[in-house]
């Protein structure tokens, strides 16, 4: 076993993007040019928030907002939330924004001449249960342009924010969909130096989350940091 | 053994999940001395930057039912930040060692991969001169980054620089 306050594992050589990543032309002038300082884990970074879903309400079902269907295809996402100690992570929280099925976010911020939904949103909110596995209901987002680069344009991804158990182990991520030709030519995935690293965002169809007559499922397993094991730990 | 799932950056339309009542960290109820805590991100051209989350964690007081220990706050079009939350006292460190009195800061927005984790310490704190994490910043100035001022009787400021002069001494943990 390891205790709730063991450090957190060393991150892997390129399994994470990079700050300073010049083909995503926004990280120029958002990256820190002075080495980061690294710092011993003290109980500031190995522990972390605890969310209640009594105190924040879960969201599971973003396909239907004020009892009215959104416009798209309909899809079940479920996976696990586990560690790198191949444990799985209960209870914990996982937020979900993502665009509708037309490649528009509900956000003022948004212009991209594609229609709004008014039955689709677009964020969402779920606990995983006692043992690690998670669920929601939504519609499959749509790929839109931006302007990183001449014709650039996003693929089809769902955005997910997970707090684990500690500060040390928080993660904003995107999930993305198989087969998209988009993903060649996005350099926010393409920022996962480790090809096998980044392909582990794309989520993986699946029939036996699929819904008879219903919706199609999708399997997508969230992996945070492992914890060093105690001194004390024996087999 | 599987390795941690890649980061990816928050984007610019993070806002869907926003609850602008988490930057307020005493709205259960709970009882200490009350602060506010506010600053500016900027980048490294000087600009202010809009669109990030700030996210806070203290471990002191005590996360509990009416004390979350956790905020999150957008910066607004002036590029700013504000929490309310209670003031933090020392802070266990390994071994023997004692902390300052800090906050735990994240930064996340477009542009950004992945979070770049930082701390805020209070001015005229005595522990900030024997402090494990301070004491690693040989720069005067720089570890100056991570001191917040006091600008009035119950609010302190320390402004974010992403990159350039007097960059923020963010953190590898």
């Amino acid at each position: 076993m390891t205790t709730e306050t063991a450090p957190f594992l060393a991150t892997t050589a390129g399994s994470q993007p990079a700050n300073d990543t010049p083909s995503y032309g926004s990280t120029h002038l958002r990256h820190p040019t002075q080495p980061l300082l690294r710092i011993p884990q003290t109980v500031t970074e190995t522990t972390g928030p605890r969310f209640s879903p009594t105190q924040f309400a879960p969201m599971a079902d973003l396909s239907v907002t004020g009892g009215k269907q959104a416009q798209g295809e309909r899809i079940i996402v479920r996976g696990r939330v586990l560690d790198e100690n191949d444990r799985p992570i209960p209870h914990t929280m996982i937020e979900i924004w993502q665009a509708n099925a037309g490649g528009r976010y509900d956000h003022p911020g948004d212009q991209h001449d594609a229609p709004l939904d008014p039955h689709f949103h677009g964020g969402g909110r779920v606990f995983s249960d006692a043992d690690g596995w998670y669920q929601f209901v939504t519609i499959k987002p749509g790929a839109y342009p931006w302007r990183n680069h001449h014709n650039a344009w996003r693929p089809n991804h769902i955005h997910y924010s997970l707090f684990g158990t500690g500060f040390g182990q928080r993660v904003i991520t995107q999930m993305y969909f198989p087969g998209d030709p988009l993903l060649a030519l996005d350099p926010v995935y393409l920022s996962v130096p480790d090809r096998a690293a980044r392909e582990r965002l794309v989520a993986a169809f699946d029939i036996d989350i699929t819904a008879p007559e219903w919706a199609l499922g999708y399997r997508f397993d969230f992996v945070l940091r492992g914890r060093n094991a105690t001194p004390t730990e024996q087999g | 053994m599987p390795v941690a799932t890649a980061n990816q950056t928050i984007g610019p339309f993070w806002h869907l999940i926003e609850d602008p009542t988490w930057a307020d960290l005493t709205r259960f109820g709970a009882e200490g001395e009350k602060i506010v805590l506010t600053g500016t991100v900027t980048d490294g051209g000087g600009n202010t930057v809009a669109d990030a989350a700030v996210e806070i964690w203290q471990t002191s007081p005590e996360a509990s039912e009416t004390f979350p220990g956790f905020g999150r706050c957008r910066t607004d079009s002036t590029g700013s930040f504000r929490f309310m939350t209670l003031k933090p006292g020392p802070v266990a460190g390994l071994g023997n060692a004692q902390q300052a009195p800090h906050v735990a800061i994240s930064i996340f927005a477009r542009g950004l991969l992945k979070a770049l984790t930082t701390r805020l310490y209070f001015q005229d704190e005595a522990l900030n001169e024997t402090d494990p994490v301070l004491s690693l910043i040989d720069n005067a100035a720089r570890r100056g980054t991570l001191i917040a001022k006091k600008v009035s009787a119950d609010t302190w400021r320390l402004d974010i620089r992403l990159q350039g002069g007097n960059e923020t001494v963010f953190m590898d943990i």
